[in-house]
């Protein structure tokens, strides 16, 4: 799926991806040119046939991880079915605040683990020290975890 | 007037979704992890009940006896039953999977047999259930199934094996999926009981694999001596041309097995 912008004749680029609410995503475009910006927005069976694809709309910014799919979309998962890689958890890795740790509590226990990896993954690659719920914030929006 | 519109092609800046790329990798990533894996053999049936899942543990189990190096896929996403078969939860199949950077690792089950299985991972007694507007589910239930297959294959540490045993639900759909996933469709195994009624299910499903591309192996005749009364394993290898490789009576010994993992070579 390209956009093209008519008046200009160039190909519009990929600008962000939002889950506004409803079950839609918005995935805005600009032109390059004009600086025109357009949104493509589907509605929640077409958001749910890109999320059953495994594809990121804007491209992937984490590498894959595993059972990915399994982890994100079950909803009957068990709240001990995996356990994560101690190793990448310990040494220098970044703090938790309270208030982070709470939030990450509240994320479902079949993909905690995995979600509690990209975020550590996140901070140490912007060097950032301590994980607070801005942080996830920004990770969210960045990596497109809206759906975890 | 017409307005001049340039085709996808001919837009070539950098596309940043790259969803065809995406998928490339998806399907790397899978042929990657079954680069290390020298047989996959998809068990199938078009019929449910004939005993898919026991063949496939019990070979599994003598095939690891004979030290190959074995795993099983459960495919079964609605209905998996191979951790009890394989007694998995004895070797630490209950436990969580352990999950690292690339790959999850596979439980352990009887005789050395690795598996993977929606067993494992839901909770008890509950079904697959996935996130989704509930209206219509079945639109995007197929792809999110396909989605989870797909993951078992190229997220599983499978390491190094002989065989890679793919325990097929009833029908064809799981079928076409693994063949389409993998670099090369699959050998199948047939699995059927002696009834016509069987034969008609297995010979329409036996079809469906063959046009995919299948190699058929063979068939087992499982509940021989039964109740069950009919040459449906004679009828199909006749028909398609290919061997029975084990009648399975209603109690096997290790040796049916033994014999039957002795045909796969």
């Amino acid at each position: 799926m390209k956009f093209l912008c008519i008046n200009c004749d160039r190909q519009m680029v990929f600008e962000e991806r939002q889950l506004p609410g409803d079950g839609t995503l918005a995935a805005a475009f600009r032109c390059p040119e004009c600086g025109r910006c357009v949104a493509i927005l589907t509605n929640p069976m077409e958001t749910q046939l890109v999320a059953s694809l495994g594809v990121k709309i804007g491209g992937r910014t984490v590498p894959a991880q595993p059972m990915e799919t399994v982890r994100g979309m079950v909803v009957t998962g068990k709240d001990n079915a995996f356990v994560e890689d101690g190793k990448r958890e310990t040494g220098n890795g970044p703090m938790w605040t309270a208030e982070a740790q709470e939030r990450l509590a509240r994320v479902p226990g079949f993909v905690r683990g995995m979600v509690k990896r990209i975020y550590g993954d996140y901070a140490r690659d912007h060097g950032i020290a301590e994980i607070t719920p801005t942080v996830m914030d920004a990770a969210r929006s960045e990596l497109g975890l809206e759906g975890m | 007037m017409a307005l001049n519109i340039r085709t996808y092609r001919d837009l070539t800046e950098p596309d940043r979704s790259a969803l065809v790329e995406q998928i490339g990798a998806q399907r790397r990533r899978v042929a990657d992890r079954m680069a290390a894996v020298r047989h996959v053999v998809a068990v199938l049936s078009g019929k449910g009940g004939v005993g898919k899942s026991y063949v496939t543990a019990h070979l599994a189990r003598a095939l690891g006896r004979s030290g190959r190096g074995v795993g099983v896929l459960d495919a079964d996403l609605n209905g998996p039953t191979i951790p009890r078969l394989l007694d998995a939860p004895a070797g630490g199949g209950e436990g969580p999977r352990p999950a690292h950077a690339d790959a999850v690792e596979a439980a352990a089950g009887a005789d050395g047999v690795k598996c993977i299985s929606m067993a494992l991972l839901l909770r008890d007694g509950m079904p697959l259930a996935f996130r989704g507007p509930d209206s219509e589910s079945f639109v995007w239930r197929g792809a999110l199934e396909a989605a989870v297959l797909r993951e078992f294959l190229a997220d599983v540490a499978w390491g190094a094996l002989d065989f890679l045993l793919v325990d097929l639900p009833p029908g064809v759909q799981r079928f076409a999926e693994l063949a389409e996933l993998l670099p090369a469709p699959p050998a199948a195994l047939i699995v059927t009981i002696p009834t016509p009624e069987s034969a008609d299910a297995v010979r329409r499903a036996l079809r469906a694999a063959l046009e995919r591309g299948a190699t058929a192996l063979g068939v087992v005749e499982n509940m021989v001596g039964g109740p069950f009364a009919g040459s449906a394993a004679d009828d199909l290898a006749a028909e398609f041309g290919i061997p029975v490789l084990a009648r399975i009576p209603w109690h096997p010994t290790p040796d049916t097995w033994a014999g039957l993992a002795g045909r796969l070579g």
